[in-house]
This record gives C-alpha cells, sequence and structure tokens, in this order.
C-alpha cells in the first residue's frame, strides 16, 4: 500500500472533467460542413472537390511546417486547420484557378492564425480574412462563377433589380461558392452543431433577425418602402448569409465571450451585412461584415462584461 | 419567493449509486487519535490537556481561543501521548494532540441540558458554542457566531443545506434517510433563536426518497418546509442555496445574514441538535468512503480524529490502482499524498478514484468557446481571469470581476481544452486577499530638502 500512495497524483480540484474536449468541437464542426460541402461537389461537380482537398491540405501542411520549424508543439491533430480549410474552399468559386485555394489556406493559417500566436489567439477568422485577400488580390478569379466567364449570382441579379427563383436558392442549384448556395445543406449542418451544442443560437438569431429589419426597413422598394417577401427571402438564402451566420459569425475565437455581447455582434451583423449589400458597390456583404465585427469585439466584450451573481445586492 | 434553481452549474456524473444504499455504520479506530487545534476558520484552539494526561470520552482537550473558533473535544478514551505538529487534510501541518485509545471508550458524565422548550437564546447559544460545532459541509465556520448575526430580528430564514451537491458523497443522505428526527431537531433549536425565521429544508431532486421521509415527519408543521430543487453542481454552495431557495442574491463580500439567511449543513444541524437535547460535544460524523479504487464503498460513523487510514482498511482497502485520493468530493475536495491524516470536523468523504474516473489531461489552448462563462455561477468570465492570472495583471482581475469567483470548479469541469482555470483564478484570489491583509506600506519618508 505504501507504494501505491507514493504514486498518488496529486492536482488541484475539480477532480473530474466532462467528455469534450477541442479535438472533439473541431470534428463535430467538421462533420456538420459535410452537408454543404457534399452538395458542392454534387452541384459543381469533380472541381468543387478538388479545391476543397487542395485548400484542406494547404492549410493542415502549412501549419505542421510552421509548427515543426519553429520547434513548437505539432498541434495538427486538433484538426482546426481542417475547419479553415474547408470553410475557405466553401467560400471559393468552383471556376476558379486550383491553386487560388492553396495560397488562400497559406495566408489563413501562416499570416492570420500562427502569426499571431495560433490557435485562439487570432482576431480575424482566418478563413474569412483569407478569402478578403484574394478578393481583393485576385478579384477576377474570385467571381468567375461561370466556367470561363463572370456569370452572375442571385444576389447580383437581385441588385440589378431582375427576379430571380429562390426556390431554386434554397435547394442550392444556382451560382455562388462552393458551400454557400445550399440554404437547406447549411441548415443540416447548422442543427447537428446546435443539437451537439457547439454553437447557441445567441449569434446567428440575433445576426438573421437584426438583417431581415435591416432589409424590411431599407432594402428592395427604398426606404419604408413596404414589405416585399419575395426579396427578404431572396436576401437570407442568397449569398453567404446563411453560411456565414452559422459558421463563421459563430467562431468562437472571433466572437464575443459575454452573453450580452453575442447578442450586440449578431445585431452589429446583421447591420452591417444589410449596409454592404444595399449601399456597397458588390452585392455581398457578409464576409466583409463578419471581419469588421472581428475587430470590434475586444470593445464589445468591455462593453457587455456581466454583472455577476449577487452584485448590486443591497447590504441589510 | 424560491426560484429552485440557479443560473450556471454543471451535471457531472454523481457516482452516488456506490454508496447511497449502505447504512452508516459505526467504527472503531485503530491507531492513535488525531485532533488537529484548529479545525476551523478561526484563532486555533488551545490544549488544555498535556502529555501523560489520562482523557475520557466527551472531555474537553482544547478550549476556543477567541470568539471566531471552537473547542476541541476527545473521542475515545486513553492517554495524551504528545502535543505536535500532525500532517493535517489541507496538506499543510497543524500543532494536534494525540491520544492513545485504551478502547475502553469511558465517557464522561455530560450536564443534561434543561427541555429546548424551556431553554433562552442564550442558553442554545452557549449549548452550540461548548460544543464546538462548526460548518460541517466543508467551510468550517464555528456555528455559533453563525447564528448570532447583528440583527437576529432580521432573519426570515434558516436554511438547512441538505443539498449534497457534490458527486459520491451520500453522508448527508443516509443521514437524512435514517435519522431525520435528529435534522429537524437541530432546526427547530436554531428557529428557536430567531422569532420572524422560517425553516427551509432544502433538499436536491436526486434524493426524492429523503425529501418524502421529511415531509412525512413536519406533516403540520407551519415553521419548516421541505423544498426540492433541481439537481445541479453547486446547489450546495451557500450563495447558490440561498437563491434557489429564496430568490435572494448575495455576492461575494455579503453574509447570508445580509440576505436574512442563515445557513447550516445537515451534519451541523444534528450536531446542534446534540448539544442542545444532551448536551453532547461534536465528537464524531459522517464520512463516505467511496469511489472506485475502494473494495466495499460504505458510510461510516467515524470519531474525529481516525487516521483515514483506519477507515480505508474498514472499508475493504484500496483495489486495482488507486489514482488520486481525496479528502471530500470530485469538485472541490483536496488530493491527499498521504493517509495517516485525520478525520476532522470538515471531513466528509474519502474518495478512491481509480486511472479512469480521475483522469488527467495535457491542457491547450483556449478556443474562446464560453463553456465556462455558461457554467459559472458567479457569472464571471473564467477564461480571461486565468489568463490575468497567469500573467500576473491584479488590477485586470479584479475589474472583471476576479473576486467573485467561488472557486467550484465548474469551469475547469466543463473547459473542452482542459486548462485549470479553477486553479489559476484561486492562486489569484489567495494573492489578492493576502495583499489585502497586508498593512498598507508606510509614506515614503519625505526627501530632506538641501
Amino acid at each position: 500500500m505504501v507504494n501505491v500512495v507514493n504514486e498518488l497524483n496529486i492536482s488541484s480540484n475539480p477532480h473530474v472533467r466532462d467528455k469534450m474536449t477541442t479535438n472533439r468541437i473541431m470534428l463535430l464542426v467538421v462533420v456538420s460542413l459535410l452537408p454543404a460541402c457534399g452538395f458542392g461537389v454534387y452541384h459543381f461537380g469533380v472541381r468543387a472537390l478538388l479545391h476543397i482537398l487542395f485548400t484542406t491540405a494547404a492549410c493542415v501542411i502549412t501549419e505542421y511546417l510552421y509548427q515543426y520549424f519553429m520547434k513548437k508543439p505539432i498541434t495538427v491533430t486538433d484538426l482546426s486547420a481542417v475547419v479553415t480549410g474547408l470553410l475557405l474552399a466553401m467560400n471559393l468559386p468552383a471556376y476558379a484557378p486550383l491553386w487560388i485555394g492553396a495560397v488562400g489556406g497559406v495566408f489563413a493559417i501562416l499570416v492570420v492564425k500562427q502569426f499571431f500566436g495560433g490557435l485562439g489567439q487570432n482576431f480575424m477568422n482566418p478563413a474569412l480574412a483569407a478569402r478578403c485577400f484574394l478578393l481583393i488580390s485576385f478579384s477576377k478569379s474570385m467571381t468567375n462563377f461561370f466556367d470561363g466567364q463572370s456569370g452572375a449570382t442571385p444576389l447580383a441579379t437581385l441588385k440589378a433589380g431582375e427576379s430571380v427563383d429562390t426556390f431554386k436558392m434554397v435547394i442550392g442549384t444556382t451560382e455562388g461558392t462552393i458551400g454557400e448556395t445550399s440554404v437547406i445543406a447549411i441548415l443540416v449542418g447548422a442543427v447537428i452543431l446546435l443539437f451537439f451544442g457547439i454553437i447557441e443560437l445567441a449569434i446567428p438569431a440575433s445576426y438573421i433577425i437584426s438583417f431581415v429589419i435591416f432589409m424590411i426597413l431599407f432594402g428592395g422598394n427604398g426606404f419604408l418602402g413596404g414589405l416585399d417577401v419575395q426579396y427578404i427571402t431572396a436576401h437570407l438564402a442568397g449569398g453567404g448569409l446563411m453560411l456565414g451566420a452559422w459558421f463563421m459569425a459563430t467562431d468562437y475565437v472571433t466572437s464575443p465571450i459575454t452573453p450580452r455581447g453575442k447578442i450586440v455582434y449578431g445585431v452589429l451583423l446583421g447591420i452591417l451585412t444589410g449596409l454592404f449589400r444595399i449601399f456597397g458597390n458588390s452585392a455581398e456583404g457578409v464576409s466583409y461584415a463578419i471581419i469588421f465585427g472581428n475587430l470590434l469585439v475586444p470593445l464589445i466584450e468591455k462593453a457587455t462584461l456581466p454583472k455577476p451573481f449577487g452584485k448590486g445586492g443591497e447590504k441589510r | 419567493m424560491s426560484v429552485f434553481t440557479f443560473h450556471g452549474g454543471v451535471h457531472p456524473y454523481d457516482g452516488k449509486e456506490l454508496s447511497k444504499d449502505k447504512p452508516i455504520q459505526p467504527i472503531t479506530p485503530v491507531r492513535d487519535l488525531v485532533y488537529p487545534i484548529s479545525q476551523h476558520i478561526g484563532a486555533p484552539a488551545v490544549p488544555v490537556v498535556k502529555k501523560g494526561d489520562t482523557v475520557l470520552v466527551g472531555q474537553l482537550i482544547a478550549e476556543a481561543g477567541g470568539f471566531v473558533s471552537a473547542p476541541v473535544y476527545a473521542s475515545v478514551s486513553g492517554t495524551v501521548k504528545a502535543i505536535e505538529p500532525h500532517l493535517i487534510p489541507g496538506g499543510s501541518k497543524c500543532n494536534s494532540i494525540v491520544i492513545e485509545n485504551d478502547g475502553e471508550y469511558k465517557e464522561v458524565e455530560y450536564e443534561m441540558p434543561r427541555p429546548l422548550e424551556e431553554q433562552s437564546r442564550e442558553e442554545i447559544l452557549e449549548a452550540v458554542k461548548k460544543a464546538g460545532i462548526v460548518g460541517m459541509g466543508g467551510a468550517g465556520f464555528p456555528a455559533h457566531v453563525k447564528l448570532s448575526p447583528k440583527e437576529p430580528k432580521k432573519i426570515d430564514y434558516v436554511i438547512a443545506n441538505c443539498a449534497e451537491c457534490e458527486p459520491y458523497l451520500t453522508s448527508d443522505y443516509r443521514r437524512m434517510l435514517e435519522e431525520p428526527e435528529k435534522l429537524i431537531g437541530g432546526m427547530r433549536a436554531v428557529l428557536k433563536l430567531f422569532e420572524h425565521a422560517k425553516g427551509i429544508l432544502a433538499v436536491e431532486d436526486n434524493k426524492v426518497d429523503c425529501a418524502l421521509v421529511l415531509e412525512k415527519l413536519l406533516k403540520g408543521d407551519k415553521d419548516i418546509e421541505v423544498k426540492v430543487l433541481k439537481t445541479k453542481y453547486p446547489q450546495g454552495s451557500e450563495r447558490q442555496l440561498i437563491y434557489a431557495a429564496t430568490g435572494r442574491a448575495i455576492n461575494s463580500s455579503m453574509l447570508p445574514a445580509d440576505a436574512g439567511c442563515v445557513v447550516h449543513n445537515v451534519d451541523t444541524m444534528c450536531a446542534i441538535h446534540q448539544a442542545v437535547t444532551e448536551g453532547k460535544p461534536l465528537m464524531s460524523r459522517i464520512v463516505t468512503v467511496t469511489g472506485r479504487a475502494i473494495e466495499n464503498p460504505v458510510n461510516f460513523l467515524v470519531r474525529l480524529g481516525t487516521s483515514h487510514m483506519d477507515l480505508i482498511e474498514a472499508a475493504g482497502g484500496l483495489k486495482g490502482e488507486p489514482e488520486k485520493i481525496i479528502s471530500g468530493g470530485p469538485m472541490m475536495g483536496i488530493p491527499l499524498f498521504d493517509l495517516e491524516v485525520p478525520v476532522v470536523k470538515t471531513s466528509s468523504a474519502i474518495l478512491c478514484m481509480d486511472r479512469d474516473e480521475a483522469a488527467e489531461f495535457e491542457p491547450s489552448a483556449c478556443i474562446n468557446c464560453g463553456r465556462c462563462v455558461d457554467v459559472c455561477p458567479g457569472r464571471v468570465i473564467p477564461s480571461r481571469l486565468a489568463k490575468f492570472a497567469s500573467n500576473g495583471d491584479k488590477e485586470s482581475f479584479e475589474k472583471w470581476n476576479g473576486m467573485e469567483c467561488c472557486e467550484c470548479g465548474c469551469c475547469s469541469y466543463v473547459c473542452p481544452a482542459k486548462r485549470h482555470l479553477t486553479q489559476s483564478i484561486k492562486t489569484m484570489r489567495k494573492q489578492i486577499l493576502a495583499d489585502r491583509k497586508k498593512p498598507k506600506p508606510a509614506p515614503a519618508p519625505a526627501e530632506e530638502k538641501k
């Protein structure tokens, strides 16, 4: 018995831990992204699959090489680089050149994530930052939605004042980036995330609701131009809104940790997306809205620090 | 207004099935008995015996060292072998009275108190004070101090903490099932001190059988009510319990009395009952010996001062490879590195965990997931506080309400990156509290003008 006692483990409480791990969270996120990725491959063909593979591989390899050469612990098995790779690939048009995802992947992991300290330290969503980087650097390739020529996405059509088929948009058989077209596939993934408690409703719900309110006020027929259900549905189903609201805005690292902050952040994203879509030059606005929102997170957190339990209670 | 639960909290595996059906059984100490003079918060007790003295069961061996202090009584008869520093469950050494047990258990004659109905406030308080009763749920705050708030008339509720929210622990559960009348008796005695107060027995809903037993005994009683609260850790934390039972919230700088409440643990109530009806001091308590690394999990009625080793042997010894042996429960208990430590007034359990139960993990980077925020009953941001703590940033730590942490361990429990959040925050809180106690440095002497 004495020997046994000498081998006793001494550590601070608590002595039991929950089963959820970072690795498991990332795995569940990957699983929840698969329906949308799968639909992208089905809809856009093998090219989409190649984009997904290239981009993900670029992210994982970049992370591995950086950590290897910087003599840091290798953490690629936590799957966070896979999540970044998948998200970035889903934000690429299928007809963009295949090398573009690799360039974006290196930028996302090296510049946005590792240079700022690795997992948990980046102040912008790596996938979105890389997408914006690619949009600015290779704008022609990044808006190449048709084979060989620049095509019109539903949102661009809508912006031009023409009508769109909202049913097709919900199913996803429209033009757009690989992972953003199918609302149904994205929602299946969102349900998985909600079911396993990976994300909460706070950010997506406040984002979508505030966006709808903004569109009712300013969209379609101009300020207070009346409620146009078809127009608003098209805006909800079109572009990166669903993908952004459920998978990008909910990114743990770059969203507020405070409960009230999550709502503020969601509302801010809704308003920014509306502003960019209606008053901006581009038909899209989700990526820039979220990136901009990311920058304001520390400020939002400070302003929404929760009131501790019993604070302000009167001494009797 | 009761809300039956609180914000935050976790649901760890409760492990109570290991020992919940084991009736309380007395245990005979084998080794020498060790009585630390400090088993409570406050001034250490002062020994009144010396080496070589013979003592009887129930004899005073150390008297209270002040108002916030508690006396210590012998729980066996025998000879004082030494008064020397001895290891206690907390891991430090404390001056202790060591008694060699003569195995005869000769008892002193107790002064029989008058019937409870005839006793005055002062008599009850004096009996509790004399009996050396402290908070037996773990805090060890002298009970008579808790029972003497500045304005007794402003106490609206006396709450018996029957939550026993720590996983694995079943001592309160067995006590409520086997001796519910003692708990109720203790409650009646305490209620006599506060003319406007109502009694609440706050039980978690995983112990409905206890609630039914208590309700049956209390049928028709208008002063005491059984409240069944939702099962969640840390429901038994004083602030969370008060909130769930009464809807009143207090922060870290307030006392339960500020919310018109007095809270006592089940075992404490039973000790109070014993003191006011039999005149007997606190000499024993119930200890759950459990975990997967123990042969026969059991609930023992233990004479204070008995070695942890005796308890483990009496429970059939260890089996397999114990990974961790903990004094208390898995959420807030203290790991032991030596089993030759005595059972003290605040020891509620010995938990022997095997490798699977006490899994250890390598911490990884915080991913800001916010799970610690969701479960924090104090509504602070544990991940940030831990970061401030490891950076030594006291200012930010206090600004982000770090002092409101109750060290319940929920944040570490739930953290997917397995970070030691509670540990970091605890360490920082200790430092800040120590800083506050330090006298302010004297102002620098003014420079002499040339």
